[in-house]
């Protein structure tokens, strides 16, 4: 492991990608994205009686099935990196307290499913043979917790995001053939000021672009050196941007940067 | 020119970039929908009074059918859908506070019925009854100091 530039970290024996897996609710599953996902739920509530519940099955569940799917034994993971978007991370803790394998819970909002591969791709170069990394998110619990309850009759200005109903893992695993994780850059906290709860992708793109400009310039390499950029959770207006972002600060990474967010729906 | 240069630039850039609510549509759809809102409470208001109720009792049985109506549709998740649609047209009348009690005390069912449905019901509508109830004491303050000086306002 050594560090290149500002804040970019480079792996000696970059750890591999060894299998993922996803459940995601009703709405995703009738986006775009739908026959990629392993499991779609039919409803919100998935046979639980509250929303946090329902999150916390959908990451316990998810995680059982990234387990049997890839083939390693609960007691060759060495340690798990998961959070949420609830307080206390309940979702994932009480999710995975039956799986008895090391627990770190990580609270990085929209980035932390980023945040725990790359801990988990440090904690590889360290001392762990295989890391497990979860997140998982709910419309419902998310709205109740930071916006109105459901059944209130306001409007939603076009800016407004939805926040994904499903959960997401993957085993990072010190033997494999790829696709491997070969260099990591944290962001710092980048906040222009904006204060309008209903536009994240506004807010969030300045951040998205420091970390990106950075990782070029310690990296030394140029946009088009990727098949794809990728960001998080930036929407289809935070998206745009972003590429604006970038072209002002002389990188143009319109042909081959997108968005999850603006994939999802 | 560079959106990040200050706050100011980006807050600017970002209005710019972001699409407005289309304010036509929506006041147009909140004016007709607010506006049957009051013709029903009108119509129940004059069938109460042929029916030979006073003017104030009329009114009372106004707000109580409109507030059920209201409670009705909330637990039916349909007024969520009415107030997606109109707006302040349905949020304005007194249909709209009473989705702002019904709809946290649904949400917070699940947390038990004492924390959850009696301790966050008021969620939304707390500051409409702190800050409601607060400027009528205060107008009752004044004008009993008025009326004690032997000024009509009224």
């Amino acid at each position: 492991m050594e560090k290149l530039g500002k804040q970019t970290i480079k792996f000696d024996t970059p750890p591999t990608i060894l299998e993922c897996s996803s459940i995601v609710g009703p709405k995703e599953a009738q986006g775009p994205l739908a026959k990629y996902f392993d499991k779609t739920l039919e409803d919100e509530f998935w046979g639980e009686n509250s929303w946090e519940k329902a999150e916390s099955k959908i990451i316990k569940e998810n995680v059982s099935m990234l387990i049997s799917k890839s083939g390693v034994s609960t007691t060759d993971i060495d340690c798990v990196f998961a959070g949420d978007l609830l307080n206390q991370c309940i979702s994932s803790s009480f999710g995975l307290r039956d799986i008895n394998i090391p627990f770190f819970g990580i609270f990085g909002a929209c980035s932390t499913f980023v945040e725990a591969m790359s801990l988990g791709s440090i904690a590889i170069e360290g001392f762990a043979k295989n890391v497990l990394c979860a997140t998982s998110s709910h419309f419902c619990s998310a709205e109740k917790q930071f916006r109105f309850p459901l059944e209130l009759g306001n409007q939603r200005p076009p800016t407004s995001q939805w926040t994904v109903t499903g959960s997401g893992a993957t085993i990072l695993s010190k033997n494999g053939n790829g696709p491997y994780i070969t260099h990591i850059t944290p962001g710092k906290i980048v906040d222009m000021g904006i204060k309008d709860a209903n536009n994240m992708g506004a807010a969030m793109a300045p951040a998205f672009c420091d970390t990106l400009i950075t990782h070029f310039n310690d990296t030394g390499r140029v946009p088009s050196y990727y098949d794809a950029i990728i960001s998080g959770d930036l929407g289809y207006i935070g998206k745009d941007i972003a590429i604006d972002i970038a072209k002002s600060q002389g990188y143009n990474i319109k042909s081959n940067y997108n968005d999850c967010r603006s994939s999802y729906f | 020119m560079n959106p990040l240069e200050s706050n100011k630039t980006y807050q600017n850039y970002v209005d710019k970039k972001s699409p407005n609510s289309p304010i036509l549509k929506n006041c147009f759809n909140a004016f007709w929908v607010g506006g049957l809102i009051c013709t029903i409470g009108q119509i129940i208001l004059n069938i109460c009074i042929e029916r030979g109720f006073d003017t104030q009792t009329s009114g009372t049985i106004v707000s109580i059918l409109l507030i059920a109506i209201s409670a009705f549709l909330t637990g039916l998740n349909l007024f969520n859908k009415i107030g997606k649609f109109a707006g302040a047209g349905s949020l304005i009348p007194i249909t709209g506070f009473a989705n702002s009690i019904v709809s946290p005390a649904m949400e917070y069912k699940s947390e038990g019925y004492v924390m959850g449905v009696g301790g966050k019901m008021f969620t939304v509508a707390g500051p409409v009854l702190v800050f409601g109830i607060s400027a009528s004491i205060i107008v009752g303050i004044i004008f009993l100091i008025f009326n004690t000086q032997n000024i009509t306002l009224v």
